[in-house]
């Protein structure tokens, strides 16, 4: 036992080690915020169809040369997630498909344009590595870290300061319109958000697994408690702690980080799940 | 009679080009309950959405009433999917209804606080003030979002089909329910259905639409005109009075 805990002092000397943990339990903690909002208005597979669209942006930007990819990736993830968003009304594509379309697409077109133009040698590598987030978490550079904060900041305030405008557009949209909040304009936040916490995420968890970050706590949450804020503060808690466990875990035993995380995540939800199951 | 609330001219509704009714006259006065009949596709949910204000007409007027202001209308909608299994206490569910009180104010106030209380006191659900939404009798459910329509607006309430999916107990209950509202406390209730006997049993005036206005009067004179005999013919209609 004191032996791990040596291992652990020594790796957390590094500061790369401490930049991952510190971008790690941010990332966790703002994508089970969203995830609760996300899930309740049927939109779990927006976090998937997102990450595949950053994946596709990242190709785009990578083909172009853009040092910075962020200034391509993001501004092209959040206005997806504003199409996408938007589309959960009256469209003639339903949100569903219309999710499942763009993810797909995406993924497609970014691998192809990556495998056509790219000057790397270990395109697989690459691909690889963007959508399971292998090792671009311990590469993180202190300007990461600091946009990371910031951005974290930003989805906290937000959320706190919308709380309930949130709760009462994902309770009932009709009922919120109808008493004159301008749902519209809160959708269109929550959209904007969840795309920054997306391309945020990808660095940690890569683009296939961070639905996983968004659904799994609040899912956890759901099944033993009943109260919407209840939910969200449990969401928070179990996303931060696994988040937590994962990274130590992944640096103890040298497993990928995002795919540890995730696993943690599951053994989580089928505790909640055994709890509520129990009560019963 | 009361002040009149909301007076409609001449008006059509729709989509874009695409009138889907047309000829709309009618008035709504304080203290009335209006009952709303018509088939299904008759437009119903579309002069809701009207009354409503989040759809504007194609031509002629609605008026409101200084009183009835934009948005002051209690909703009651259909029930969604999405709420069905929805980790929300009833406290959390009623105090929404404040949310067009508080502007950009992040938090509710004292009052607000207060105001969901004595709401659910009025519909007795106060005891259920800690459960969980679904958790509850379809019943139950009804009085609270009944509860959260009256926190947004105590002058009028528009019901949309309320008594969906209850059984018979329940439906009769909260007919009584929103009699009384109207009755003690004289809330204009709007209320839209295809139940032609609480209709009858209940409201104060009808409004018929199938396309267009078919009839808009007092109970008794509808239940005298060919529209309401025919409507309760083929309704099975055996009216009580």
């Amino acid at each position: 036992m004191s032996n791990i805990l040596e291992t652990l002092v020594m790796y957390f000397q590094y500061p790369f080690v401490q930049y991952a943990m510190i971008v790690g339990l941010l990332i966790a903690l703002c994508s089970s915020l969203l995830g609760v909002t996300l899930v309740l208005k049927r939109f779990s597979f927006i976090g998937d169809g997102l990450s595949h669209v950053a994946f596709g942006a990242m190709a785009i930007a990578g083909v172009l040369g853009v040092s910075n990819n962020m200034l391509i990736v993001l501004p092209i993830t959040v206005l997806s997630a504003v199409l996408l968003l938007r589309t959960g009304q009256n469209t003639k594509i339903k949100g569903d498909a219309a999710v499942a379309m763009i993810s797909v697409g995406a993924l497609a077109m970014g691998y192809l344009l990556m495998n056509l133009f790219s000057s790397s040698a270990n395109i697989s590598g690459d691909v690889c590595s963007t959508l399971f987030g292998s090792t671009s978490i311990l590469t993180l550079t202190k300007p990461e870290v600091w946009l990371c904060i910031i951005m974290a900041v930003i989805v906290i305030a937000v959320f706190l300061i919308f709380y309930h405008k949130i709760f009462a557009i994902t309770f009932d949209e009709n009922f919120a319109k109808a008493t004159g909040v301008k749902a519209d304009a809160y959708n269109l936040l929550i959209a904007v958000i969840t795309a920054l916490i997306i391309v945020l995420a990808m660095n940690l968890v890569g683009s296939l697994l961070i639905s996983a970050l968004i659904i799994f706590p609040s899912l956890s949450a759901m099944r033993v408690f009943k109260s919407f804020r209840s939910v969200i503060i449990c969401s928070a808690v179990i996303s931060v702690i696994c988040a937590g466990l994962g990274i130590i875990i992944s640096i103890l035993f040298s497993t990928p980080v995002g795919s540890t995380i995730v696993a943690a995540d599951i053994l989580v939800f089928f505790m909640f799940w055994l709890v509520s199951y129990c009560k019963k | 009679m009361g002040k009149m609330q909301i007076e409609c001219k001449n008006a059509a509704l729709g989509y874009e080009n695409h009138v889907i009714m047309k000829g709309l006259n009618f008035i709504v006065n304080q203290g009335d309950y209006l009952c709303i009949l018509g088939e299904n596709g008759s437009g119903k949910s579309t002069l809701i959405k009207a009354l409503l204000n989040l759809k504007p007409q194609i031509s002629g007027e609605i008026r409101f009433s200084k009183e009835i202001g934009k948005n002051e209308i209690g909703y009651l909608p259909q029930q969604t999917i999405v709420q069905r299994d929805f980790p929300a206490s009833v406290r959390e569910i009623v105090q929404s209804g404040c949310m067009n009180r508080c502007g950009l104010r992040p938090f509710y106030n004292q009052e607000e606080k207060k105001l969901a209380s004595d709401m659910m006191q009025k519909l007795e659900i106060t005891h259920l003030e800690k459960r969980c939404y679904r958790e509850l009798s379809g019943g139950q459910q009804q009085r609270v979002l009944l509860a959260r329509a009256l926190c947004a607006a105590r002058k009028m309430l528009l019901l949309d089909e309320p008594v969906t999916g209850l059984d018979p107990k329940a439906t009769n209950e909260m007919y009584e329910l929103i009699a009384k509202l109207n009755r003690e406390d004289g809330i204009t209730v709007i209320m839209v259905s295809h139940d032609m006997h609480a209709a009858v049993k209940y409201a104060s005036h009808i409004l018929h639409i199938g396309g267009r206005q078919l009839f808009f009067g007092t109970k008794p004179d509808y239940l005298k005109s060919k529209v309401g005999q025919a409507f309760l013919a083929v309704s099975g209609g055996d009216t009580d009075e």
